[in-house]
């Protein structure tokens, strides 16, 4: 008799537990997928020149607003470690201040001017596709605060002298060159 | 995902060498993610043919040899975003997202839009706005296009990115003091599997002092 009751209770059991079940299935909704942060970027070359390989995935899922907190003690050592000249670069700026701004890697972008790294008049309004945006960087690392003007600090370290892609780019969308 | 692998060691022997410093703009510049879908070699935004318009690129799986782009494949499980930020705060304002569908071949494109919660965890947001096809490599590109003017791509191009890195490796390895002339560009003749997405400066709302932050993040499928 116990053992029938068992058995009962556990037919009931179960059958209760697949109304459950078909309950859940019919009423919750499909779970919402989320995805997690893997990789970021935003200047060219600033994860490769300034972050230490222990750093480099911390870097890549680190949110912009709390990248200065934590890394730009750290750019300003690797500046100096690069270059122990520096003193100020083209744009007038210090060495913290200059690693400050690189710190937070954020690609400004200007919704009315024209976009570039760089073009002897626009500064940091978007990165477009020919910008020799090594050579800029070179420029503000080893150049010296007159890079521009005829007296760079490193005259051999301001150009990979590679001014160009190997391919042309389109005038229109998609703007890349196709592949090889 | 298959790759030049040849051309890959021979890069990261040259890394190990050199110290740790690893090739730029941002390729193979993330130890838990290279040579996977989720590695970003670079980020371009700039202005399209129309001015009106601001384009946006993001290039993934970097050093693709020309044998091994046909095969080369978009992740169904990796999601790239772009974050932008419009009241110079650093936080995403909104973000447009690029997911790949293997059922249909097409890259699905979502946004701008003001996401549902900022920073490293995100979810798909809002309504498709446009999709597009995968370019086949070889192929003419295939453009998606919205009723409001969005444009998408998404398939193989050469890597636009140009850089004398085995020079700039040499200095930095105490190996050389200046960059020869003339310099010699490693990205030459590799590809990349390109997301290009042009979206009309209007749907960006108000722009703080005409100036966005841009960044570019790729997420995976938890």
């Amino acid at each position: 008799m116990k053992s029938i009751n068992s058995k009962l209770f556990a037919v009931l059991f179960v059958g209760s537990s697949l109304l459950f079940a078909s309950c859940d299935k019919d009423e919750t909704p499909a779970a919402t997928v989320f995805y997690q942060q893997a990789d970021q970027m935003a200047r060219p070359a600033i994860n490769t020149v300034f972050v230490g390989t222990a750093d480099k995935d911390a870097f890549n899922t680190t949110t912009p607003s709390a990248m200065n907190a934590a890394f730009q003690t750290k750019f300003q050592a690797r500046l100096l470690g690069l270059n122990a000249g520096y003193t100020t670069n083209a744009l007038g700026q210090t060495a913290a201040a200059f690693t400050g701004l690189l710190a937070t890697d954020v690609l400004n972008v200007s919704t009315t001017a024209p976009t570039t790294f760089f073009d002897g008049t626009n500064v940091l309004t978007g990165r477009a596709l020919a910008d020799d945006v090594i050579d800029v960087e070179l420029i503000l690392l080893f150049g010296g605060p007159n890079a521009l003007t005829g007296s760079p600090t490193n005259p051999g370290l301001i150009s990979d002298n590679v001014g160009a892609n190997d391919k042309a780019f389109l005038a229109s969308f998609p703007y890349l060159a196709s592949p090889f | 995902m298959k790759r030049n692998k040849l051309l890959l060691t021979g890069f990261i022997v040259v890394a190990i060498a050199s110290a740790g410093i690893l090739v730029a703009a941002d390729h193979i510049d993330a130890p838990a993610v290279t040579n996977q879908p989720t590695d970003i070699t670079d980020l371009y935004v700039f202005r399209g043919q129309d001015p009106n318009n601001l384009v946006f690129v993001a290039n993934t799986q970097g050093l693709l040899s020309p044998g091994m782009t046909a095969a080369a494949k978009f992740d169904a499980n990796t999601l790239i975003e772009f974050n932008i930020d419009v009241n110079n705060d650093n936080r995403e304002d909104l973000v447009i997202q690029a997911i790949y569908d293997a059922g249909s071949n097409r890259m699905k494109v979502y946004g701008p839009i003001a996401p549902s919660e900022v920073g490293t965890r995100s979810k798909i947001e809002g309504n498709l706005t446009v999709e597009a096809g995968i370019t086949p490599y070889g192929s003419a590109p295939v453009i998606g296009t919205s009723s409001n003017g969005i444009r998408a791509f998404a398939g193989p191009r050469d890597d636009p990115f140009f850089f004398d890195l085995t020079a700039y490796q040499r200095i930095i390895a105490g190996q050389a003091t200046s960059f020869p002339n003339p310099g010699v560009d490693a990205f030459k003749g590799t590809n990349v599997l390109s997301i290009v997405i042009e979206v009309p400066k209007s749907l960006l709302g108000t722009v703080t002092s005409n100036n966005a932050n841009v960044w570019v993040e790729s997420k995976k499928k938890i």
